[in-house]
């Protein structure tokens, strides 16, 4: 086996100086009748032409040749080449966390870049080395409300991705922490008159921005409201590019957020990578890793993991959070892509997001039956009433190679006929158009024979 | 060794007793074990404190140690050079580190306290078991 | 501008700054195709109030730059490309460079979670196969690939518990966690609703029966636990434990950080374990990346099943793949979508290249190596349990702190020799503990220069302690002011 570098001679070898006269010895402290007597049925070995070879049948059933107008937490952009040529250096990714800081400068002056990028993006004091993904970043921001307030109730907007809340839902519901929900206003954004009376003993407000209906709401009156109450507000940002041409959330206490969109991959939903952010005064309680500077004797400049008293491995049962791997390769990825893109080209590729999704919501809107009904300001993600039925139309449009956004019926059930459209700098207006023409195409004269091609589809993201 | 005038407390805490107020810090062993103390949490002026109960953390490098309060009772004074130099209490743990004043009522908290030898008895105990 | 870097290193690599610090206005490392929609005011669009100018303090570099400064800084890490990366309880195996490759795949890396069963099946059918082959690995009946590393596999396993004594009626109170266990145990239990309580292990370092019987009570809701434990010694009694926590009407969960002992030659559902975690980015090979990111998977007896994070992967009787989100009993989510799709392809990759054989050989390698290390060395340092190990030895500095030189020190000095340290100071059951771990990817002439490195450290400690507490000498920065640097957190860049 080609990865096992010891040869039988050498195993004998080792197994003698052992003092041992088989390798069965060396299991002796497994009960006989715990050992297995037969090989696991596994597939396998496999030379590395059939490796490729079983993956790339997998990958011949996948939507490589479609364009996806998919967004809702995870986003298409172009990845330049130079982000996997640096993250696959070998000392960079395979490479320990870096608790013994002499050897691991690398890692560790990489992470304080990233800490500092998010700061500069967030508008916030500090922030932490990443944590898991932006479902689980949010949760932890809300765990860290709860225990700097010391209250138990919560309260989150309907427009936070469903799926982060089912994730922050799994994790307060043993503390008897109470979850209640703010709907959101015709025009997209949250109904903040709703907030005020809901407000009593919470520890925060949560809202996600750009939200999930695509509309960017009023930090600022929210967290005015927030304040009054003595809630903390959190904000969560699922597509952080927004960044390079919003504001940043400085009147939020805590910003979570997910940092996919700077050149991790889309990758089925994993691996992401959670960024936490929050002023100066909640720094002790941020969980995760976090990265300081310092000096060694002879004055030299140079990075340490810090703080770690918090974290799990030294306080235990006490920790501020169970995290222990932060997603160290994905944040440099973040930090090399954002690098590469610097001021000017994060700023340009957030304008022509902006631009390629307003031309796309124009001309959708120009078709007759097709309605933008959130009248909030939004980013590269924007919502679609169709006359027709949704799934039909999605179908329709996968006929033509193009998986036509998100049907929001399945977390939103009041907003049947619904789609969730993201229009990122990776499709061009040849696309767009060919899209707009297959959906005006559609609605003006429906296909019966859709309905039998809806049923054999049924699509990811169904259900309660 | 240790400050005759002092009573110390099986956690490591010692406290001087001026009438009704009690001054309370952690042992020169206390920030021997924790090492380089780096960050301190005290309760604010006018909080009230619990006998055996934990009032704060002693955070160093490498570990974080919960304070316990001998006396039941209110915060009067919180030392005001702990925060920004909590290195003063690997310096003087015993003196400038104190870190909270406490007034009490009842005195017999403080009757089961050692005496600065049974202290001393107490920590070579505890070291070779 | 922050601290300079104030002594120079002989080697341009060696005189890297921050990327801020390299910054130049105006400069960026790409080139925008040109914008074929017409362009919109950002600033008329989203209203003056929510515009954005430019990201102060945003690096402004060419792509050369990018390159180099990256470049550099990577020369300032020791990967497990390197060398030995002996550090126990983490497993820093070889990371094929196949698994890289077909994670890049179009498809794999491009599919978006949301897209339809139809077109994801290729994606549908890697997580289900990976899901089977850790069934079969573990013994036991399902999996979810959900959890995002060990420690949120932990908690997801805590939940399962919490869940299923819930439905019987009474969720219970504690859990109970040996001494020698890893920190994110107890906090990942703490974090489920539940009270830790702790177990003292025996003279040999495992579970202590009597100790066990004292402590199981019907309101222990199970038992969490190692195996082998963190001092690499196996569970000889692991059925009686097993068979005592279900008695009381527990559950037993094991920690599956230790799996590189057990692979194909024992099987966790065998000891009468009913959920436990695994650690992709220890025994199944996916990269360590400098601290993430891994998958935690979970695995569970059938009983357990219903729990198991949503969605599940399910095959239909055409053999076609999708998603089951109709979970009544299922714990929720644990996070957004379904897991680290991408180092489960990893994972599968690593199990497809060994097959059984592999997988086995591997395991018999890595205790192997451990062992050999343990004989090479236990006159030289001290080995407070004398006996063979399983896939880590862990020794104790004793001799050495008679001479004021600590496991830290010794580490310290070992970087000197050109490895990287074993894990220091862990399990806090042995005082000043080395805790080694070679893995199976070290063959014997670097084992030797491994065990000869440590031989002639505890020799300079002999001669000349003070020598050791200094080191070490010969990397970029020599040992850094952690004091300093928790006092007065700078924790960013400042202009």
């Amino acid at each position: 086996m080609r990865y096992l570098p010891n040869s039988s001679a050498e195993r004998a070898a080792m197994l003698k100086a052992a003092g041992h006269k088989s390798i069965d010895e060396l299991f002796a402290q497994i009960p006989e009748n715990l050992k297995l007597r037969a090989p696991l049925h596994l597939p396998g070995p496999l030379s590395e032409p059939e490796i490729l070879e079983f993956f790339r049948q997998a990958a011949s059933r996948s939507a490589r040749d479609y364009v996806s107008l998919l967004g809702a937490g995870a986003y298409s952009h172009y990845r330049p080449v130079t982000v996997d040529a640096l993250i696959s250096r070998g000392e960079f990714f395979t490479a320990y966390t870096p608790y013994q800081a002499e050897i691991a400068q690398g890692t560790l002056q990489a992470m304080f870049e990233f800490q500092t990028l998010v700061t500069q993006l967030t508008g916030m004091d500090v922030a932490n080395a990443s944590l898991y993904d932006g479902s689980t970043a949010t949760t932890e921001a809300v765990l860290m409300a709860l225990r700097i307030t010391r209250r138990n109730r919560v309260v989150v907007a309907r427009t936070l991705h469903p799926e982060y809340r089912q994730v922050l839902e799994t994790y307060v519901r043993q503390q008897g922490v109470e979850v209640a929900e703010i709907p959101y206003q015709p025009s997209g954004r949250l109904d903040s008159g709703a907030l005020e009376p809901s407000l009593k003993d919470a520890a925060a407000v949560v809202i996600q921005s750009p939200n999930f209906l695509g509309a960017i709401e009023s930090v600022r009156e929210i967290a005015e409201i927030a304040h009054r109450a003595g809630a903390l507000l959190i904000v969560t940002i699922t597509e952080p590019l927004s960044l390079g041409i919003l504001r940043p959330p400085g009147d939020a206490d805590i910003v979570a957020g997910e940092g996919q969109s700077f050149g991790v991959p889309v990758a089925f939903g994993g691996p992401y990578v959670g960024f936490l952010a929050s002023k100066e005064k909640f720094l002790r309680q941020l969980p995760g890793r976090l990265i300081g500077e310092t000096q060694d004797a002879e004055g030299r400049r140079g990075y340490v993991l810090t703080l770690a008293t918090r974290e799990q491995h030294i306080r235990r049962e006490k920790a501020t959070s169970n995290i222990c791997t932060n997603q160290s390769l994905c944040a440099l990825t973040a930090t090399i892509y954002l690098s590469l893109l610097g001021k000017k080209g994060l700023k340009a590729l957030a304008e022509h997001n902006l631009a390629k999704t307003h031309y796309a919501a124009r001309q959708l809107r120009a078709i007759p039956g097709m309605a933008t009904p959130f009248s909030a300001p939004h980013f590269n993600e924007f919502v679609i009433r169709t006359p027709v039925d949704a799934e039909d139309l999605l179908a329709a449009l996968r006929e033509e190679k193009i998986i036509g956004g998100l049907n929001l019926e399945s977390f939103f059930p009041e907003l049947k006929n619904h789609l969730l459209i993201c229009v990122t700098e990776t499709v061009s207006k040849a696309t767009i158009d060919r899209m707009v023409e297959a959906v005006r195409h559609f609605t003006t004269k429906p296909d019966p024979q859709s309905k039998a091609a809806r049923l054999s589809t049924a699509p990811v993201g169904r259900h309660s | 060794m240790y400050p005759q005038e002092l009573l110390y407390t099986k956690e490591h805490e010692w406290v001087r007793i001026d009438e009704a107020i009690a001054t309370i810090g952690i042992t020169d062993h206390a920030q021997k074990e924790l090492g380089d103390i780096v960050y301190v949490e005290l309760p604010k002026s006018g909080e009230h404190v619990t006998a055996n109960e934990s009032f704060g953390t002693v955070e160093s490098v490498k570990a974080v140690s919960e304070i316990y309060s001998p006396v039941t009772g209110e915060v009067t004074a919180v030392n005001p050079k702990i925060q920004s130099s909590p290195e003063l209490l690997n310096a003087d743990p015993h003196g400038d580190a104190w870190l909270i004043r406490v007034r009490f009522e009842d005195r017999s908290e403080v009757d089961n306290l050692m005496t600065a030898e049974d202290y001393e008895a107490y920590i070579q105990q505890e070291k070779t078991s | 501008m922050g601290n300079p870097i104030r002594q120079a290193r002989p080697h341009v690599t060696r005189n890297e700054g921050l990327i801020f610090e390299r910054t130049s206005p105006g400069k960026s490392g790409i080139d925008m195709p040109p914008l074929d929609v017409p362009a919109v005011s950002a600033e008329d669009v989203l209203g003056a109030d929510l515009y954005r100018a430019e990201v102060d303090g945003f690096p402004e570099v060419s792509e050369l730059e990018v390159i180099r400064h990256y470049t550099r800084l990577s020369t300032w890490n020791y990967g497990v490309d390197t060398g030995l990366y002996p550090l126990g309880s983490c497993t820093m195996k070889y990371n094929p460079r196949i698994n890289e490759t077909v994670a890049r795949l179009d498809g794999p890396a491009t599919d978006h979670p949301y897209t339809p069963a139809s077109l994801a099946q290729g994606c549908l059918k890697i997580l289900a196969e990976t899901a089977r082959c850790l069934a079969e690995i573990t013994g036991m009946d399902a999996v979810s690939l959900q959890p995002a590393a060990g420690a949120q596999g932990e908690l997801t396993g805590i939940l399962i518990i919490r869940a299923c004594l819930a439905e019987r009626g009474d969720p219970r109170k504690f859990i109970l966690i040996p001494d020698s266990a890893h920190g994110t145990n107890p906090a990942s239990v703490t974090i489920s609703g539940y009270e830790v309580r702790n177990l003292k292990s025996n003279a040999r370092g495992c579970v202590d029966l009597a100790e066990l019987d004292r402590a199981m009570t019907d309101e222990v809701a199970g038992l969490m636990l190692t195996n082998p434990n963190t001092l690499g010694i196996f569970e000889t009694q692991i059925r009686q434990i097993s068979e005592r926590v279900h008695a009381k009407g527990g559950l037993v969960y094991m920690d599956g950080a230790n799996m590189n002992a057990l692979v194909g030659v024992a099987r966790p559902a065998d000891f009468g374990v009913d959920v436990m975690h695994l650690n992709l980015h220890k025994t199944f090979s996916t990269p360590h990346g400098g601290g993430g990111p891994g998958s935690g998977p979970v695995a569970v007896k059938k009983f357990l099943e219903p729990y198991l994070p949503t969605p599940t992967v399910e095959q239909s009787s055409d053999g076609t793949y999708r998603l089951s989100y109709d979970r009544p009993k299922s714990i929720g989510r644990v996070r957004a979508f379904y897991g680290n799709f991408g180092m489960a392809v990893r994972a599968l990759a690593y199990i497809l290249a060994n097959g059984p054989a592999g997988l086995r050989q591997t395991t018999e390698d890595a205790v192997l190596n451990a062992n050999y290390v343990l004989s090479q060395l236990k006159d030289a340092y001290d080995l407070p349990y004398d006996q063979p190990c399983m896939h880590e030895c862990v020794f104790s500095d004793r001799r050495q702190a008679a001479r004021g030189v600590h496991t830290g020190d010794i580490a310290k000095r070992l970087i000197d020799y050109g490895f990287h340290p074993y894990t220091m100071a862990f399990p806090l059951i042995v005082p000043g503990a080395l805790m080694i771990e070679p893995t199976e990817s070290a063959c014997k002439p670097e084992l030797d220069q491994f065990i000869e490195a440590l031989r002639s450290i505890a020799d300079e400690i002999e001669q000349d302690p003070e020598f050791v507490l200094k080191a070490p000498y010969t990397t970029r920065v020599r040992r850094l002011d952690e004091a300093q640097a928790a006092r007065k957190p700078i924790l960013r860049w400042k202009p």
